[in-house]
């Protein structure tokens, strides 16, 4: 079966705009999680996020699209164009049809969708955009990406809560496996609104705390929730063959993949991430021995945390291999966040240096990594869950 | 490689005018539209006045009021689906099975109804801007992520397997369907509960409709609103409702000698990457979806039977799909029969590919080809067979059904009978 690489990544963070200046950030530990300055966040009782600066989408967008999207798109449009420039794509070689567009997006164009609803609602029904049919669907990324591309390949779009951006990839890898040569995949959310934001508090999930550096401790004892953030990653993925023919450089493989749903809450049977990591390894055919780093999902929640440490120290033994989670220096960012672990993950083997976890004080056996550290193994392996249940487990291997 | 091979073993419908798959499919035959004045809420401001409802008790149902004072219509719909389409096949999932037992759930706009009514308390009816997260109640996040109606599903059908919503606009429905197909055909899991569900009748969905003038605005008729093919033709109507199928692998349905519907023999996507709204009048990249759908399904363009079209009586979507029908099957679409059922039960966004999917399967199974309710006036344009108003009698072996929607997508699904399934 033809290997599915990865040739070229676009990165949106919020410590960091673009892969080069994300990866630099996140190898130096800074983080970028403080007081959501989008909109006036007083009276909400969690203040805090990873919010993205230093993004101006006139810099990166033709005028004409700004009326049409919202944040999240204009965040996957830029980072679509970075993956295709650094993958240095021969257009001539391919035709439309070869290209496909897989991604995804938890919540879709929200702020967009706010501010349409408000022209509802206070203005009448004539004063809804013309663009809100599709501005504020899930699907609107990979149907934009397309178009400003010419992809016309084989196109899709999941929704699996924060475990989703991984399953698009995995979508992206089965499109590659059934023929087509290139594809974009990825995922991003932004939902730094203030309906969005109400609508990740009544979630239950997010810290209260005000300190950024206390707000996001996952594997902590003192973990309290998570801090939402935005952005996420689109990366070029390629048939092995195709990129090896055409000289490209490639980041590294997407080796393997599984995804599980856990039992009904109240039934008491154990959740389904480790059955998930169990078949990814196994779809990659690698033994836990040969993993060298795992990018946890991290919830910041003392249950899933157990639970996820749990399944990490089963399979390879207590303190058994090193565990980061750079996503302490974002928050968490919904479908963007296993996207975005893939690409560090990436990079991460490429130089040879695990990023670090910050604020964290570690508990439950687990070797978390505190400060960057070398990396001998090629192979990683990426962690995503979402709420009420969704699992994820991806392993990348270096060229 | 041996591919492994995928079959339908169980329906459930929710769809205006047909709660069950048994009265779905004979509406659909009988050709009575159900489109109609909007009831849901009131639409005297808007354009378009005209939807397709159902007229749907959940409480008959079987749903606590904590059920129903928590979940969106849509995941109403999905989960009523899937309780009949798992009765329908006889599938109960062990434990130990439930790994191999996966959800695949289409949704274009999810849990828009539930997220409009909760943004009318937060935001005071619009007027605040910064709202009060006060008022947005214990379940906001679940209509925000529509990921929450697939967990539903799943644990209505005890399913552990992967799991995910999937949302391409309006070819949600065959997406899901497709994806599903994709997770058996590759080992991944042996069953799959694949179907879609929408309910966007709500004002914002409306209006952003009418702000692009999509839909019908025929409302003085509601009933011949929805006239696809017809030259006369101005827009879709609104729909809503679900389609679940148990999809499985052929050996396991087998196995416990379950009822076989049909076989999906093949599924392709495309992206048009021409306009989030608008088609390319040749329908190049759909013809391009129903070529390679043929290709995974090893089956010519000449053995198809009948194509249950997407004809949602836009003017551009029938132009598209005519072109993209004889594109794609050359002159052999001008001898078999297309027809849509939309006249009847409405758009319903993602959720009508998965409606469409079912009954594909089931004019198999019956040997009839529901027609196009509507179609009075020929559009010299569109000169093709649409089946205009009267349900045909056919020998069914292999169907096709297609899907366009915003986004460039464009979706094809070929069904094949079980008789050709025992080879």
């Amino acid at each position: 079966m033809s290997t599915a690489v990865v040739t070229g990544l676009g990165v949106v963070a919020p410590n960091g705009v673009g892969a080069g200046d994300y990866w630099a950030a996140t190898l130096r530990g800074r983080s970028a999680i403080g007081r959501i300055d989008l909109f006036d966040v007083e009276d909400y009782p969690s203040r805090l996020g990873g919010v993205v600066t230093g993004f101006d989408a006139e810099n990166h967008l033709p005028s004409r699209l700004l009326p049409q999207t919202d944040r999240m798109t204009r965040f996957a449009l830029a980072a679509a164009d970075w993956a295709v420039a650094d993958a240095d794509i021969d257009r001539s070689a391919l035709t439309a049809t070869d290209l496909g567009v897989s991604t995804a997006s938890a919540s879709g164009g929200f702020a967009f969708g706010q501010k349409e609803l408000e022209h509802l609602c206070a203005d009448g029904p004539s004063h809804v955009s013309v663009y809100q049919s599709f501005a504020w669907f899930y699907a609107v990324n990979s149907g934009q990406i397309s178009i400003r591309h010419d992809m016309r390949g084989p196109i899709g779009v999941l929704v699996a809560d924060q475990a989703g951006g991984l399953d698009a990839i995995a979508h992206a890898r089965r499109s590659v496996r059934k023929g087509a040569p290139l594809v974009l995949t990825g995922g991003m959310d932004s939902a730094l609104s203030p309906y969005g934001l109400a609508a990740l508090i009544s979630s239950g999930m997010l810290s209260t705390a005000d300190d950024p550096r206390h707000a996001y401790l996952p594997f902590d004892r003192k973990a309290n929730g998570h801090v939402p953030g935005e952005g996420g990653a689109i990366l070029t993925v390629e048939d092995g063959d195709w990129a090896r023919e055409r000289g490209a450089h490639v980041y590294g493989e997407i080796a393997g993949y599984a995804a599980t749903f856990d039992p009904s809450p109240g039934s008491g049977r154990p959740g389904n991430l480790r059955r998930a990591v169990r078949a990814a390894l196994a779809d990659a055919g690698v033994g836990p021995d040969e993993v060298g780093v795992v990018f946890a999902d991290a919830a910041g929640d003392a249950d899933a945390d157990r639970a996820e440490a749990e399944v990490i120290v089963d399979l390879f033994g207590p303190r058994g291999v090193p565990v980061t989670a750079p996503k302490t220096m974002t928050g968490r960012l919904y479908s963007g966040a296993g996207p975005l672990d893939v690409a560090t993950a990436l990079l991460a083997l490429r130089d040879k240096v695990i990023p670090p976890t910050v604020n964290v004080v570690a508990d439950y056996a687990l070797d978390l990594v505190e400060a960057p550290r070398p990396l001998t193994a090629s192979v990683a392996l990426v962690l995503a869950r979402g709420r009420q249940g969704f699992n994820s487990a991806l392993v990348v291997r270096a060229p | 490689m041996n591919q492994r091979r995928v079959v339908i073993t169980g329906i459930g419908v929710v769809a205006p005018g047909g709660l069950g798959a048994k009265a779905f499919w004979e509406r659909i035959v009988a050709g009575t539209p159900m489109t109609r004045l909007i009831t849901a809420f009131d639409s005297t401001d808007f354009r378009s006045r005209i939807a397709a409802e159902c007229d749907f008790d959940p409480f008959q149902y079987g749903f606590s009021e904590h059920d129903i004072g928590r979940l969106d219509r849509a995941a109403l719909f999905a989960l009523t689906a899937t309780r009949e389409a798992m009765s329908d096949s006889g599938l109960v999932v062990d434990r130990d099975d439930a790994h191999r037992v996966g959800v695949s759930l289409g949704t274009a706009v999810g849990a828009t109804l539930r997220l409009e009514e909760r943004y009318r308390a937060v935001s005071h009816e619009g007027r605040d801007w910064l709202v009060d997260h006060r008022l947005a109640g214990p379940d906001l996040y679940d209509y925000f992520v529509p990921s929450s109606m697939a967990a539903e599903v799943a644990w209505a059908a005890g399913a552990e397997g992967p799991n995910a919503v999937v949302s391409a606009g309006c070819t949600s429905g065959i997406d899901a369907v497709g994806h599903a197909w994709d997770l058996i055909r590759d080992g991944s899991v042996d069953m799959m509960i694949a179907g879609a569900t929408d309910a966007p009748i709500a004002p914002i969905t409306v209006a952003c409709f009418d702000a692009i003038k999509a839909t019908s605005n025929t409302n003085d008729d509601p009933g011949t609103a929805a006239r696809p093919f017809d030259r006369t033709r101005n827009g879709f109507v609104l729909g809503e409702g679900s389609a679940v199928l148990v999809l499985e692998e052929l050996q396991s349905a087998r196995r416990r000698d379950a009822h076989i519907y049909a076989e999906i023999r093949g599924y392709a996507s495309r992206g048009n990457a021409f306009h989030m709204t608008g088609l390319r009048p040749d329908g190049q990249e759909m013809a391009a979806a129903i070529r390679a759908a043929l290709d995974t399904a090893r089956i010519p363009a000449t053995a198809i039977d009948y194509v249950n079209a997407h004809g949602t009586a836009t003017r551009q979507n029938d132009r598209h799909e005519t072109q993209a029908l004889k594109r794609s099957l050359g002159m052999h679409a001008y001898d078999l029969p297309i027809s849509s059922i939309k006249p009847v039960i409405g758009h319903s966004l993602g959720a009508v590919g998965a409606i469409e999917v079912a009954a594909s399967a089931m004019a198999i199974e019956f040997d009839v080809v529901p027609p196009t309710a509507n179609l009075h006036h020929p559009d010299a344009e569109l000169d093709l067979d649409y089946v205009p108003r009267e349900a045909r009698q056919r020998k069914l072996s292999t169907v096709l059904t297609v899907g366009s929607g915003f986004g460039g997508f464009q979706s094809a699904m070929v069904l094949a009978a079980p008789e050709a399934v025992a080879a």
